[in-house]
C-alpha cells in the first residue's frame, strides 16, 4: 500500500456524495474555516466556565481526599486544618473544626410534646444560625406543620401559615426535622456512601463525598434533606465558628445536607440548639440506653407515636402528648417563614 | 492493530462526507449540541437553581429523559430477539440499526444523569465507594455500562467484520447476543426498580410500574426505529424491506395494547380505591387545589397514545402514512407519560402534604436539547459508517489496498413511500 494509493482512495471514501474532494487550495481554505467555526463555536460553549468561583475548582488535595471513613487520623487532622484555613480565607472568622466521635454506649433519641407546641418557630430559626444554613437561599432543616385539630392528614396541613399570634386554637403543631432512622433508606440508597448511620444513631453526610444525585432526596419519606441548588450564602457575622466535620461546617454548592442532632453540640454533653431555644420546653432530648434519662422516662410513660410509621424506617424522634392536654404557654407572636434569626 | 486503527481512521474521515443535506443537518445538530454545552456550563457555575427543581421537586426533566431514554435503548433487543430466536430474516438487516441506536441513546442516558449531578467533578467517587449491591442507582450503573459495552462489542465487531470482508465468527458475537437481550429487560427493570423501591414515595411504590416500564419501552423503542429506517431507507443504499417495517409494526401494535391495559389498570387500582395514597395521581390528571401544571401534559399523552393505538389495530396502519403517524403519536405520547408524567407526580405533594410545582427553565431545556441532537448526531454518524461498510463499499482492501470504489449514487435504489400493502 504505498501513499499514492492511499490518498487517491481516501479521497472519496464510498466514492459518495462529493465529487471528490482532493486537496486543493479552495478545499483548503474551506476545511479550514470549518475547524476555525468549529473551534470558536466550542471555545464559546465553554465560556460560562471563566466565572466559575476558585472554591468551585478542586484543589488536588481535595480531589484525592478519601472517603470520611477511610481517612487515618493525620489524614483527617490535615482536612480539619484546611477547611479552618478556608473558613479564615472565606469569612475572616477563626473558627474551630473539629470532628467529635460518637460516644460509646449512647444512642439519641428525640421527644416532642405535640400538646405543648405553639407553632412559634423559634427551633427553625435557632437551628439555621447553629448549623450554618443557607440565609440566601433560606434553607430550614425543621418543618411545622400546623395541624387540623382531628386530622393527622399531612395533606392538609398548612406550611405557611402566618397568623399575628400563635397558637391557632383550632390546630396543633407538628415540627418535623430528620428522624435519624434506624432503618434510614437515604442511607440505603445513596450509591457513593456519602452517607451513613453512625453508632449513637445520627445518620450524617459526607459534604466532601457527596456526588449530588439526590437520591436520598428522593428516598426520604420525612422531607428531611436540604439540597444546595447553589453556593450557600451565610453573612460572616452570622457564622457559628464551633464546627463540626459531620454536621455544621460550611458546605459546598451542589451537595446534600440534614439535621444532625447538632451532633458537635450533643456529643459533647451540650442539647441541640432547638431544645435550648424552645419557650414551651415541647422539645427532650437525650440517651435512650441511659434508663434515667429524660426520653427514656418519655417513652416508658408518655402516650408515644410516630409519625408514617407505615413508612417502617424505625424514626428515632417520637411525638407524644400530656394527658392533660392543656398548653401552658401565653400566647405569643411567632417568628414570620422569612425572618433570619 | 494497524488494521484496527485503519478501520477507525476511515470510520472518522467518513462521518465528515456527504451531501449538502447532510451537512445542514450535521451543523445544526452541532450547534445545538454546542448551546446545550454552555447551558450546562452555566448550570456548573451557578448549580442547580438554574434549572426549575427545588428541594420539594427534586428530579424534573433530567431524570424525565433519561427514564425514557433508557426504555428507549432497550429497543435493540426487541428487534434482536425474532432475528435470532425465532430466524425472521426481514428483520437480520435491520438489527444493527437498532443496536446502534442502543448505544447512541445509552450514551444519552448516562449524560442525563451526568447533568443531574450537583457534583460531576466526584463522578470519580463511585470507583472509590460503590455501595452494590444495596443501592440501586449502583445497579443501574453497572446495567447501563454494560449494555453500552454490549452493544458496542457486537456492532463494532459485526462492522468491522464487513469491513475486513470477513464473514463473522458466532462465537464472538451470538453469545453476547443473548446476553445483550437479557441485560435490555434488566436495565429497564433496575430503572423502574430505582423508584419503585422507595416506600415514602406512593405514586411509585407499585409493582406495575417495572412492566409498565417494558410495555412502553417495547412500543417506543420499535416506533422509534420504523422511522429511522424509513430515513435510512430514503437516504442511503441500504435497503430495507417493507416486511421488516410490518413485523415492527406489529411489535408496536402489541405493546401498546399491553401498555394501555396496564396503564387501566393503574388508574383504576389509584382512583376507585381512592385512598390517601392517590393524591399524586389525583395532581398528575385532575391537578390538586388548583395545581394543574401537569394536566394538559397528561391527557395530551392519553390521547397520543390511545389514537396511536386505534390506528395501530386498524389494517389501514399497514400503509406507510398511517403507520408513520402512529409512531410518532406512540413516542411522543410515551415520552410525557415515562418522563414528567412519571417523575414529576411523585414529588407532588412531598411527603410532608406541602404542593409545590415543578416548571422546567429555558437553560434545562436547552441542555436536554443539547444532550438530544448530541445523541442524533451519534446516530447519524453511526448510520452513515454502517451503510456503506455493510454493504461492502468501504472496506480495507478498497480503503488501503487501492481497489477502485463504487459509486454510492449508482446502487442507491429510488425512495420508495406511500402505500406498501
Ligand atoms: S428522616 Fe429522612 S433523612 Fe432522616 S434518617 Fe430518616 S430517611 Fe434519612
Ligand atoms: S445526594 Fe449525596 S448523599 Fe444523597 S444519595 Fe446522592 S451522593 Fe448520596
Amino acid at each position: 500500500m504505498n501513499a499514492g494509493e492511499r490518498s487517491d482512495a481516501g479521497s472519496s471514501p464510498t466514492g459518495a456524495n462529493t465529487s471528490g474532494p482532493r486537496l486543493t487550495r479552495r478545499g483548503f481554505l474551506r476545511k479550514g474555516a470549518a475547524v476555525a467555526a468549529g473551534a470558536s463555536a466550542a471555545a464559546a460553549a465553554l465560556s460560562p466556565l471563566k466565572d466559575l468561583a476558585p472554591e468551585d475548582v478542586p484543589s488536588l488535595a481535595q480531589f484525592l481526599q478519601k472517603h470520611y471513613k477511610e481517612m487515618t487520623p493525620p489524614e483527617k487532622e490535615a482536612v480539619l486544618n484546611r477547611i479552618t484555613r478556608e473558613v479564615k480565607d472565606r469569612y475572616g472568622v477563626a473558627a474551630t473544626v473539629t470532628d467529635p466521635l460518637p460516644l460509646t454506649g449512647v444512642e439519641f433519641v428525640y421527644a416532642l410534646n405535640i400538646s405543648r407546641c405553639i407553632g412559634c418557630r423559634k427551633c427553625v430559626h435557632a437551628c439555621v444560625a447553629e448549623n450554618n444554613q443557607s440565609r440566601a437561599p433560606e434553607m430550614q432543616y425543621i418543618r411545622v406543620l400546623q395541624m387540623e385539630k382531628g386530622s393527622i392528614d399531612l395533606e392538609r396541613s398548612a406550611h405557611h401559615y402566618d397568623p399575628p399570634l400563635v397558637p391557632d386554637e383550632a390546630s396543633y403543631y407538628l415540627p418535623v426535622q430528620c428522624h435519624q432512622c434506624a432503618k434510614p433508606p437515604c442511607v440505603k440508597v445513596c450509591p457513593v456512601e456519602a452517607t451513613w448511620q453512625e453508632p449513637d444513631g445520627i445518620t450524617v453526610i459526607d459534604y466532601d463525598w457527596c456526588i449530588g444525585c439526590r437520591y436520598c432526596e428522593a428516598a426520604c419519606p420525612y422531607w428531611a434533606r436540604r439540597f444546595n441548588f447553589t453556593a450557600p450564602q451565610v453573612p460572616a457575622d452570622k457564622l457559628n465558628p464551633d464546627l463540626g466535620y459531620l454536621s455544621n461546617r460550611p458546605r459546598p454548592k451542589g451537595v446534600m445536607e440534614k439535621c444532625t442532632y447538632c451532633l458537635h453540640r450533643t456529643r459533647r454533653g451540650r442539647m441541640p440548639a432547638c431544645v435550648e431555644v424552645c419557650p414551651t420546653g415541647s422539645r427532650k432530648f437525650g440517651n435512650v440506653l441511659d434508663p434515667d434519662s429524660e426520653v427514656a422516662y418519655i417513652l416508658r410513660h408518655k402516650r408515644v407515636f410516630i409519625l408514617k410509621q407505615d413508612v417502617g424506617t424505625l424514626p428515632r424522634f417520637f411525638y407524644y402528648f400530656d394527658e392533660r392536654g392543656s398548653r401552658y404557654h401565653e400566647p405569643i407572636a411567632p417568628v414570620l417563614p422569612e425572618e433570619g434569626a | 492493530m494497524r488494521r484496527y486503527f485503519a478501520f477507525l481512521w476511515d470510520c472518522a474521515r467518513l462521518s465528515f462526507v456527504g451531501d449538502w443535506r447532510y451537512h445542514a443537518w450535521m451543523t445544526v445538530l452541532t450547534a445545538l449540541a454546542l448551546t446545550g454545552l454552555y447551558a450546562w456550563c452555566q448550570q456548573l457555575v451557578h448549580g442547580l437553581v438554574t434549572t426549575g427543581m427545588t428541594d420539594q421537586v427534586s428530579w424534573g426533566l433530567y431524570i424525565a429523559n433519561f427514564t425514557y431514554l433508557v426504555g428507549l435503548a432497550a429497543a435493540a433487543a426487541m428487534l434482536v430477539i425474532p432475528v435470532y430466536i425465532y430466524r425472521n430474516l426481514h428483520l437480520h438487516d435491520v438489527v444493527i440499526f437498532g443496536e446502534l441506536l442502543a448505544v447512541a441513546v445509552i450514551i444519552m442516558c448516562l449524560l442525563f444523569v451526568t447533568v443531574d449531578l450537583g457534583r460531576p467533578d466526584r463522578a470519580l467517587h463511585l470507583f472509590r465507594r460503590f455501595n452494590f449491591p444495596i443501592s440501586m442507582l449502583t445497579w443501574d450503573v453497572i446495567a447501563l455500562n454494560g449494555y453500552l459495552l454490549l452493544n458496542l462489542h457486537i456492532c463494532g465487531y459485526l462492522l468491522y467484520c464487513a469491513y475486513r470482508g470477513r464473514t463473522p465468527t458466532k462465537v464472538f458475537y451470538v453469545p453476547f447476543v443473548f446476553v445483550a437481550i437479557v441485560w435490555a429487560v434488566s436495565i429497564h427493570t433496575v430503572t423502574a426498580f430505582l423508584y419503585v423501591g422507595l416506600g415514602g414515595r406512593p405514586f411509585w411504590n407499585s409493582a406495575i410500574i417495572a412492566p409498565r416500564f417494558l410495555a412502553s419501552a417495547f412500543a417506543a423503542g420499535p416506533a422509534f426505529i420504523i422511522l429511522t429506517l424509513q430515513v435510512v431507507r430514503h437516504y442511503t443504499s441500504h435497503r430495507v424491506s417493507d416486511d421488516a417495517l410490518l413485523t415492527l409494526r406489529r411489535i408496536v401494535q402489541v405493546a401498546m395494547l399491553i401498555n394501555m391495559f396496564l396503564l387501566g389498570c393503574e388508574v383504576f387500582t389509584e382512583f376507585y380505591t381512592d385512598s390517601a395514597h392517590v393524591a399524586s395521581a389525583r395532581y398528575l390528571y385532575f391537578g390538586l387545589a388548583g395545581r394543574t401544571a401537569l394536566v394538559p401534559w397528561i391527557w395530551t399523552a392519553v390521547a397520543f397514545n390511545l389514537l396511536a393505538t386505534l390506528l395501530l389495530v386498524v389494517p389501514s396502519s399497514r400503509g406507510l402514512r398511517v403507520l408513520n403517524s402512529a409512531c410518532v403519536l406512540a413516542i411522543v405520547g410515551i415520552w410525557i407519560e415515562k418522563g414528567m408524567g412519571l417523575i414529576v407526580p411523585a414529588f407532588v405533594p412531598t411527603p410532608l402534604g406541602e404542593i409545590v410545582e415543578y416548571y422546567p427553565t429555558g437553560r434545562e431545556v436547552l441542555v436536554c436539547l443539547g444532550i438530544w441532537a448530541f445523541g442524533l448526531l451519534l446516530y447519524t454518524i453511526f448510520v452513515r459508517i454502517s451503510v456503506p461498510v455493510l454493504a461492502g463499499e468501504l472496506t480495507y482492501q478498497r480503503s488501503c489496498g487501492g481497489l477502485p470504489v463504487p459509486s454510492e449514487r449508482e446502487t442507491r435504489p429510488q425512495p420508495t413511500g406511500g402505500d406498501v400493502s
